[in-house]
């Protein structure tokens, strides 16, 4: 899965579609998996690097990185490949 | 040097339906015996108020009433340890009631307000409307609250037909017979629920008067309007002011009364043979203020003053003529705007 | 190095008008203790979903209204409203503050009678009241109030047989200008119903008239239909007295205030817009002192207000089952007690708290019941933090009528627990087991 070229993260955690002129916010873990899949990491090192920085258990965070993926399609951010 | 006031302001929504605030506002950067600094006070981020130049000096958002009057006075009490907000103006209608409710809270604080009482409020509403010209003394569509069909048979000999059947909020119908009674009642209780009201229906003119209440009996200003060209939602976008004599006297009959507090608005119908029918009073300064600021009498300015508890020398006379004509104009922004007011709430 | 707090990564689409209450800051308020106990004891020692009654909110907010109406008026008499919460704990908490009980059933009526209340302090109320149950109350001196002209009938009998002479009230329907009107209960005022029945007892010569009761709806916002439906029985009472020459000891204005729950499809809070008791207090008293009763002979004022009472004292703690998607993106939260046992979820939005701190994000959430019917939700849609499943939640304000009209269906009813005074807990009533159910039932012997 990959997030589609044109859309930028801010800092903040505001995210602009500029494709279909979408706007979203992001808390924290949320930007940063998005940053991580923009810089193009897989799905799998981004686990690992979350289960690193923060205090969560890996069943947790499967289950949690699913239903955020979900989302992620449901907003309509990723791109086919 | 002129005393400068931090002043924030609800209803920054000048759009097609537009609020009260920006109208405010302009007669507040007009004043003449203050400067402002202007705190918009924004629910919705694309209200234009918050991206028009020259009208805030700082924008945040704040949560809607309906989110419960603690999350917004928090947020109203943040704002003001920034901000230092000398007098709030709420202008919609739907926040009065949590304002009036907070006059104290807000008073402590350090913020004033100048605003009718909880018992204004209710008296003058909708499905009241009889009991409060029968108290008062004001001429009113004769009308009934009803919330059942059997109900209807029996009006036929209180009512003339044609006669209104109107919504608890909103839709208004004219029927003509009891059998479009019943089909309009279905309609609107099927959409709003019940009760129904039933209004007489008045033929004549519709004039408005914009006035300002001290609280005392007293009338600060007052200018009367007659709307030239509405809308499809119903709102003036062209108006001009009259010269008429009872048209005032009602006014400030009106404000002595019911010794109305802070701004109002009359709707009323004048009819051929010279009756004035009271049909809604809006218990805030309506978003045409600025014709009142164009005819001469700062109705805003007016109203920080009394906020603030100082002296204010009533407006003996308005220009007659004047007109407004509301145009709408299409603004640049940039999403960076919209960024920083969606995630930090302010601008 | 130290690990950071996890909190579940979240995306919300900020849509163009509607704001979202992030970006103002605003923490999203957490209750982690109930009266000094920490919620994850309470679970552990009781079990989920747990109903906690407060009992210092119940006397709280009964002083609080006693108050309220003592200082405005001379002769003030609180009667508990048995069907709005009848576990007994709660009616003797209520009874040991002095009220009376007001039922509506024999069922009840015999629950007041085994609560230890003296037969002459309960006021039975209702359509329901079989031969037996008028005797019995007739016997023990009880106020019964008259539904109907059948029962009034029913009563002028029972005097042939019965040696006490009955105590009576009747019940007053009238147009106080709020709608609905509730005119299925008791005598129509405009109609001259009331005024007929009245005579009907007077004439009889059988019956003791002892008052007048009114009782206008429920979840009354506006306060003055109570004072101009005191003001008609104010008027009735007069009557009686100029016709008959006898004064009627007590006006009970029933019960209908509202409590701070808000009601589906109001704009505001009901915490923001519902009446006080001093508002309610003011109306009532106000129609009462300035009519034209008798000041040194005014009758006594009988209150039977219920949820207004014991609406905040009751909180109910559940879980987190899961959290899923639906099919429109759409996050939903399926916790473990339903509308089953939750009735008012239907008509009101109830207050749902977390019982952990969270970050600010939030999303749009609908929650779900345990139950396997679609009809199972307990709030359609709110603003609800990033909880994860096994979490608790906090409903606020259940006291009123979910522990009486709860049902037992697909799952068992839980335990109710009473938070005393000092803080310490207190089971009430025992969950139900399978045990409970099938004890009752019966299997035809060709099927065993």
């Amino acid at each position: 899965m990959k997030i589609k070229e044109s859309i930028a993260i801010s800092e903040s955690g505001f995210m602009f579609d500029p494709s279909t002129g979408d706007s979203f916010s992001l808390n924290q873990t949320g930007k940063e998996i998005l940053a991580f899949l923009k810089s193009g990491k897989s799905e799998e090192e981004i686990k690992e690097i979350m289960i690193e920085k923060y205090e969560i258990d890996n069943f947790t965070l499967e289950h949690n990185f699913y239903d955020f993926m979900e989302m992620l399609k449901t907003f309509n951010v990723l791109t086919a490949e | 040097m002129k005393q400068k006031y931090n002043i924030a302001v609800t209803g920054l929504n000048n759009t097609d339906n537009p609020g009260p605030g920006v109208p405010v506002i302009r007669g507040l950067r007009e004043a003449k015996d203050f400067d402002v600094r202007i705190i918009g006070l924004a629910y919705e981020n694309l209200e234009p108020g918050i991206y028009m130049d020259g009208i805030c000096d700082k924008v945040y958002q704040i949560p809607y009433p309906s989110t419960g009057s603690d999350a917004l006075m928090e947020r109203i009490e943040y704002i003001h340890n920034i901000e230092k907000i000398d007098v709030l103006i709420p202008n919609f209608d739907a926040e009065l009631f949590t304002f009036m409710k907070a006059e104290k809270v807000l008073k402590e604080m350090g913020i004033s307000t100048f605003l009718p009482t909880i018992p204004q409020f209710e008296e003058r509403h909708k499905a009241v409307l009889p009991e409060y010209g029968e108290k008062y003394g004001f001429d009113v569509p004769f009308s009934k609250t009803i919330s059942s069909l059997n109900e209807i048979k029996k009006l036929s000999d209180k009512f003339e037909y044609p006669i209104l059947v109107k919504g608890k909020f909103y839709d208004a119908y004219a029927a003509y017979n009891e059998d479009q009674v019943i089909g309009f009642y279905n309609k609107i209780s099927a959409k709003w629920g019940v009760p129904i009201i039933i209004q007489e229906f008045i033929r004549g003119t519709e004039v408005n008067v914009i006035a300002l209440g001290d609280g005392e009996g007293n009338i600060v200003g007052a200018v009367p309007m007659r709307k030239q060209y509405i809308t499809d939602k119903g709102k003036a976008w062209g108006g001009i002011t009259l010269d008429d004599k009872k048209l005032m006297e009602i006014t400030k009959d009106l404000i002595a009364k019911t010794k109305w507090k802070g701004g109002m608005e009359l709707e009323i119908i004048k009819t051929q043979d010279n009756k004035y029918y009271i049909i809604e009073i809006n218990p805030r300064i309506p978003a045409w203020v600025y014709l009142a600021v164009g005819a001469g009498q700062n109705l805003p300015e007016a109203l920080v003053k009394l906020a603030l508890g100082e002296k204010v020398k009533p407006f003996t006379s308005y220009d007659i003529g004047k007109m407004f004509i509301r145009y709408s104009m299409d603004m640049i922004g940039d999403i960076s705007q919209f960024e920083r007011l969606s995630i930090t709430g302010e601008l | 190095m130290e690990k950071l707090k996890y909190e579940r990564p979240v995306i919300n689409k900020i849509n163009a008008g509607v704001t979202d209450k992030f970006g103002m800051g605003h923490k999203i308020p957490i209750i982690q203790e109930l009266e000094g106990n920490k919620i994850s004891d309470l679970t552990n020692k009781y079990g989920s979903p747990l109903f906690v009654i407060s009992e210092k909110k119940i006397r709280d907010k009964y002083n609080t209204a006693k108050q309220a109406f003592t200082t405005r008026y001379p002769k003030v008499q609180f009667a508990w409203s048995y069907k709005t919460n009848y576990l007994n704990a709660v009616c003797k908490v209520f009874h040991s503050e002095g009220s009376w009980a007001e039922v509506v059933s024999g069922f009840e009526y015999d629950k007041a009678i085994e609560n230890g209340v003296d037969g002459k302090n309960i006021i039975f109320n209702g359509p329901d009241k079989s031969i037996a149950d008028l005797t019995k109350a007739i016997k023990n001196g009880s106020y019964i109030h008259i539904d109907h002209f059948d029962e009034l009938f029913d009563i002028i009998k029972l005097t042939e047989t019965v040696s006490e002479k009955p105590k009576v009230a009747i019940r007053v329907n009238m147009d106080t200008g709020i709608y609905p009107k509730w005119d299925r209960f008791g005598f129509n005022y405009e109609n001259g119903e009331a005024w007929n029945a009245l005579n009907r007892i007077m004439l009889s010569g059988k019956l003791e008239l002892v008052g007048l009761h009114t009782h206008i709806g429920t979840y009354i916002m506006a306060p003055e239909a109570y004072g101009v439906a005191a003001s008609k029985l104010a008027d009735l009472a007069i009557n009686v007295d100029k016709k008959f020459n006898h004064k009627i000891k007590y006006i009970d204005m029933g019960g209908g205030f509202a409590s701070d729950n808000t009601l589906k499809g109001a704009y505001l809070p009901g915490k923001d817009t519902c009446p006080s008791f001093d508002d309610y207090a003011d109306s009532i008293t106000n129609a009462l002192i300035n009519s034209n009763l008798d000041t040194q002979n005014l009758p006594t004022l009988i209150l039977e207000t219920g949820r207004a009472l014991i609406d905040d004292a009751g909180d109910v703690i559940a879980t987190v089952l899961a959290n899923k998607r639906l099919a429109d993106g759409r996050r939903s939260t399926i916790i473990d007690i339903g509308v089953n046992m939750l009735f008012t979820s239907f008509w009101y939005d109830h207050e749902i708290y977390p019982t952990k701190q969270t970050g600010s994000h939030s999303e749009d959430t609908t929650i779900f019941g345990p139950l396997c019917m679609n009809i199972d939700v307990v709030r359609s849609a709110i603003k609800f933090p990033l909880i994860q499943k096994n979490d608790n939640v906090v409903i606020k304000r259940v006291g009123a009528y979910n522990m009486t009209q709860w049902m037992q269906f697909i799952t068992m009813r839980p335990k109710i627990i009473l938070i005393d005074t000092k803080g310490e807990s207190h089971i009430i009533r025992e969950n139900e087991t399978g045990q409970t159910l099938t004890a009752m039932e019966k299997t035809p012997t060709h099927l065993t």
